[in-house]
């Protein structure tokens, strides 16, 4: 059953067609600062975007069908004009600093929380390694368990466990029970449960017919947040099965037990959590590209263009969780969900490391009643260099081959192999390259390219609490900014540990943190100094001209 | 010297060391973590069999039950199918039995069916006897080995021994290297994915 390409889906924005919105072009034509309307941010592509239109991080959350009712907080607003201006901005920030006390204290409370935490022992992670046993099982009554930052279940309308984070689904069920039985509770009501909050806990709950998905976390996330990740691991499980077979099945037999079918498919889900826990990919929904010479990256597009084929939608080359290309057919669009589900099912198996992998796989967001069949092979055995062709064929492997062949063919014959091995070296770029003192990482992403930035993460942040530490203090910005109720578009915090700054506009949003011995004034010219910068590296930092076949 | 293309298909339960085999045949390496396999897996090799090369055009394909239903794309217009079960395992072995059938009802009527007994490096563990299994692959006529990818026995032999089971070609061109394009196969049934 091949995808249909042409099946018109809820996804297409609200103008009617399948062109990425232009977002507020139009509304914002009296923009005080065109230099920042969007679409010509920096890191915004020159010819068009490469993924769906996402209007805004709300759009993610929303429930998929009502995409249209939901509306950005800046359109919910009718906010006028976007400031973008350095006086502007830092007359905001006299302004924030007074209005947000209550904010910042806030926030302090949540880092000084986060210090507690470091006394808590660090979460045992139990992988699930052997091919044979599917998981080495945790003792769901020992305080170890209960000691998981976060737990996440996933059961059927008939309160069957379907996935359990940690520990095995069976020992679970009367647990599972419990969490069902609260759903139907409130909904028998006419209501619906959607988190609960106690000591220190968050217990969210995601309704997605027939599954209901739940969240247990400690973690600072806001509920907003982890609801987010839930969908994801919904999407997830829909891009194993479609959501025609998902509903098929339970529709068949309401007490079904879905692990039959995602037999082998846990590791896939756990590395998702992982991964939404150290990657600021998820948080941004965003991708991030391979810094790479626009020259090199465009030669490593023509090739992949060149070696197309009737069936083939997407074409994309990336490397660890960074893109180095993607083409696609004309007028269809990639989610930046259903690529990140894509580089989350190359980075969870090491099966894709020998030979060429041929795959069914859902597209959630493209659409969620089909397979794509996906052609998944390393170019060279040593480099991590992943090459996913994306076709709506399942007979046709072997054309599709052949178009791996002919790229990798183009690309010798171009001579880019040398220059693209050793962009490979050199994955990630430092922030000691922006020049700024007391800048120690930033992530910036461009709204109407989906794509973002973000240098390595370095001192002090070496270990991987500290990493997460660091994700978590983005992940509160973030929240802040894009809370439903009161939206924020600028956020200065001193800390006692660093600085941060947050900055949101329609075109783009930067998220900083610097050195907690630098003061606001110095904050804010190093913003205008790093928006130099990403401008100057963006077409290495970026794809600004993506390839349709 | 004549070259023959031959479509080969490996079935069988999740687990039992259906890649293990292939990796050790191509690469001739073995990791002992690795992991399951997602879809299918096409792999190549070429060997001399008498004064022919062989090319194997291998289909690994994925044991676990969502992906069941993808077989008949794999096992249609094989030369060959290895069925594998885990001799520590008495439930891969039933499951060896079904596949056996589905064959015999789906699949190509010349098929070679192969059935390797894999991780036999585990004789302290065992749970299917090799003379039961033995007994099985003669009363359908099918080659039978039993197999350590782990340890490199009796890898080589079974693929060997395909060769010399296949019929040759003049005797049969349906065989002979072009059946292998999926394409060529008109699917009789419209399947769904999984």
């Amino acid at each position: 059953m091949a995808a249909d390409v042409h099946k018109k889906k809820s996804w297409e924005v609200s103008n009617g067609s399948l062109v990425p919105g232009d977002g507020q072009h139009t509304e914002r034509s009296e923009s005080p600062t065109p230099g920042l309307a969007q679409g010509t941010e920096p890191g915004a592509g020159q010819e068009g975007a490469m993924f769906v239109h996402t209007r805004s991080y709300e759009d993610l959350t929303s429930p998929e069908d009502g995409a249209a009712a939901v509306r950005s907080p800046e359109e919910r607003r009718g906010e006028p004009a976007e400031q973008s201006s350095m006086e502007q901005i830092s007359k905001d920030f006299s302004e924030l600093s007074t209005q947000l006390t209550g904010m910042a204290l806030d926030l302090d409370e949540e880092m000084r929380a986060g210090k507690e935490g470091k006394l808590e022992p660090s979460p045992q992670t139990t992988r699930r390694d052997s091919v044979l046993s599917g998981k080495e099982e945790e003792d769901v009554t020992m305080d170890a368990w209960r000691l998981h930052r976060k737990h996440v279940f996933v059961l059927s309308e008939a309160g069957k466990p379907v996935y359990s984070r940690y520990g095995s689904e069976e020992a679970l069920s009367s647990t599972m029970g419990v969490m069902m039985a609260l759903v139907s509770f409130l909904e028998a009501e006419k209501n619906a449960i959607r988190s609960i909050h106690a000591d220190g806990y968050k217990v969210v709950f995601v309704r997605r017919s027939p599954l209901v998905l739940v969240a247990v976390a400690r973690t600072r996330q806001s509920e907003q947040e982890i609801a987010h990740e839930l969908l994801y691991i919904y999407y997830q499980i829909l891009s194993l099965l479609t959501w025609t077979q998902l509903n098929h099945i339970f529709q068949q037999k309401q007490n079904y037990d879905l692990r039959r079918l995602l037999a082998g498919s846990e590791r896939i889900t756990d590395n998702l959590l992982d991964l939404m826990a150290h990657d600021p990919s998820f948080l941004m929904g965003a991708v991030r590209c391979l810094p790479l010479a626009a020259s090199v990256r465009d030669a490593v597009s023509s090739s992949l263009q060149q070696a197309k084929a009737k069936s083939l939608v997407f074409s994309i080359l990336l490397s660890g969780n960074q893109l180095v290309s993607l083409v696609r057919k004309k007028d269809q669009f990639l989610h930046p969900i259903d690529l990140h589900l894509l580089f989350n099912l190359i980075s969870s198996s090491s099966s894709f490391r020998e030979g060429e992998a041929w795959t069914p796989i859902c597209l959630p967001k493209f659409n969620s009643s089909g397979f794509f069949h996906a052609h998944i092979s390393y170019l060279e055995q040593e480099m991590d260099l992943c090459l996913l062709l994306v076709s709506t064929d399942r007979e046709d492997f072997f054309t599709v081959s052949d178009c791996k062949r002919r790229f990798q063919e183009r690309l010798r014959r171009r001579g880019v192999q040398h220059a693209l091995h050793e962009a490979l070296r050199t994955p990630f770029y430092s922030v000691a390259q922006v020049g700024i003192p007391d800048l120690r990482h930033f992530i910036y992403k461009s709204k109407s390219s989906g794509l973002f930035t973000s240098p390595e993460i370095e001192a002090p942040y070496v270990q991987e609490e500290e990493k997460e530490r660091l994700l978590g203090l983005y992940q509160y910005l973030h929240s802040r900014a894009h809370n439903s109720s009161r939206p924020l578009k600028n956020i200065y915090f001193t800390g006692p540990r660093e600085n941060l700054l947050a900055w949101v506009t329609n075109a783009f949003e930067l998220y900083v943190c610097y050195s907690p011995l630098g003061t606001k004034a110095g904050a804010i010219n190093a913003v205008n100094k790093l928006m130099k910068w990403i401008r100057k590296e963006e077409d290495r930092l970026f794809i600004l001209t993506p390839q349709t076949y | 010297m004549a070259l023959r293309e031959l479509k080969v298909c490996l079935l069988g339960d999740t687990g039992v060391g259906k890649s293990s085999i292939v990796w050790r045949f191509v690469e001739d390496s073995f990791d002992p973590n690795i992991n399951p396999t997602i879809g299918a897996s096409f792999m190549t090799k070429t060997v001399q069999y008498q004064n022919e090369l062989h090319k194997f055009l291998i289909w690994d394909t994925a044991g676990q039950e969502r992906f069941r239903a993808l077989a008949p794309m794999y096992y249609r217009g094989s030369a060959a199918a290895i069925i594998v079960y885990d001799i520590t395992k008495e439930e891969t072995f039933s499951t060896l039995k079904n596949w056996v059938k589905e064959l015999r009802q789906h699949g190509p009527p010349n098929i070679v069916v192969a059935i390797a007994g894999n991780k036999c490096d585990l004789n302290d563990v065992r749970e299917v006897m090799e003379k039961d299994a033995k007994d099985y692959a003669d009363s359908i006529h099918a080659i039978f080995v039993e197999t350590s990818a782990k340890n490199a026995i009796n890898i080589n032999e079974l693929f060997i021994e395909i060769s010399r089971r296949i019929p040759s070609t003049d005797t049969n061109p349906a065989s002979s290297g072009k059946g292998f394009k999926l394409r060529r196969q008109p699917s009789v049934t419209k399947r769904s994915c999984c």
